[in-house]
């Protein structure tokens, strides 16, 4: 199988965070080996604390909590999109691991296919 | 060589013309299409609802032709496609919705349809954010 590397970049209020998380779970149900990075405002998404229902929208949470469960295998946060936006790793749910600029240069040789959401 | 190619922005944004040139040039190179994937926004070139001024464009109208004309693979993300209000006659049917917008070509189905075509692909090609 063909490894699959998802690149969420849109914050949590867009529809299109949710649509990338679908893809990520959609791959892992079919075996895929697969990993998500979050990076520009998608580490928004990752942001404990958040009160979706503020805004009549249904939280992230459920989906976010389902991705290690599903067997993605790599959640990753990219620390300069962190830095930019003055967040700390401890502040993300998931325990995601953090990957600067080197490291997500390596991810990208490693995986087999990239797709940016 | 086997191409997957999926589109993520709307008619509006110039990825969609930009998909099309670049899958027209895959064909015209002797390469093949497995699957045109349609997800997000594109959604809405599936819908055959769309007016455009006469002297313009209507990129909707040039990709159905296109798919039509070669026979291919153009699978709609469905539950993209029923957020946004695009939806066969067998949607509309099953959610009581006055109209269907979309027929084939385009076919409306699940997200597993662009999961199977990126790991059969020999190149798998984005276009649009």
């Amino acid at each position: 199988m063909k490894s699959l590397l998802i690149i969420s970049r849109h914050p949590p209020a867009r529809q299109s965070a949710r649509e990338a998380l679908d893809v990520a779970l959609a791959a892992a149900a079919f075996g895929v080996p697969c990993g998500i990075l979050f990076m520009d405002d998608g580490v928004f998404q990752l942001m404990k604390g958040q009160d979706a229902t503020q805004i009549k929208q249904k939280s992230l949470a459920a989906n976010l909590q389902a991705l290690p469960l599903f067997g993605v295998e790599d959640v990753l946060v990219c620390q300069h999109s962190l830095g930019e936006r003055g967040l700390q790793a401890n502040q993300c749910m998931l325990d995601a691991q953090v990957v600067n600029n080197a490291e997500i240069a390596t991810l990208l040789e490693h995986y087999d296919q990239i797709v940016t959401l | 060589m086997n191409f997957a190619i999926a589109l993520l922005a709307g008619p509006q944004d110039p990825a969609a013309r930009s998909a099309l040139e670049f899958a027209r040039a895959v064909l015209s190179s002797g390469h093949q299409i497995s699957r045109l994937f349609f997800y997000r926004d594109a959604v809405h070139l599936a819908s055959q609802l769309g007016v455009q001024p006469q002297d313009e464009s209507d990129i909707a109208a040039e990709w159905r032709q296109f798919i039509a004309e070669h026979q291919l693979d153009a699978v709609v993300c469905i539950a993209a496609a029923l957020r946004r209000g695009v939806l066969d006659e067998a949607e509309a049917k099953r959610w009581s919705r006055p109209v269907a917008n979309t027929s084939a070509p385009w076919t409306l189905s699940g997200l597993g349809q662009w999961v199977d075509a990126l790991q059969s692909a020999d190149r798998a090609v984005t276009f649009g954010t």
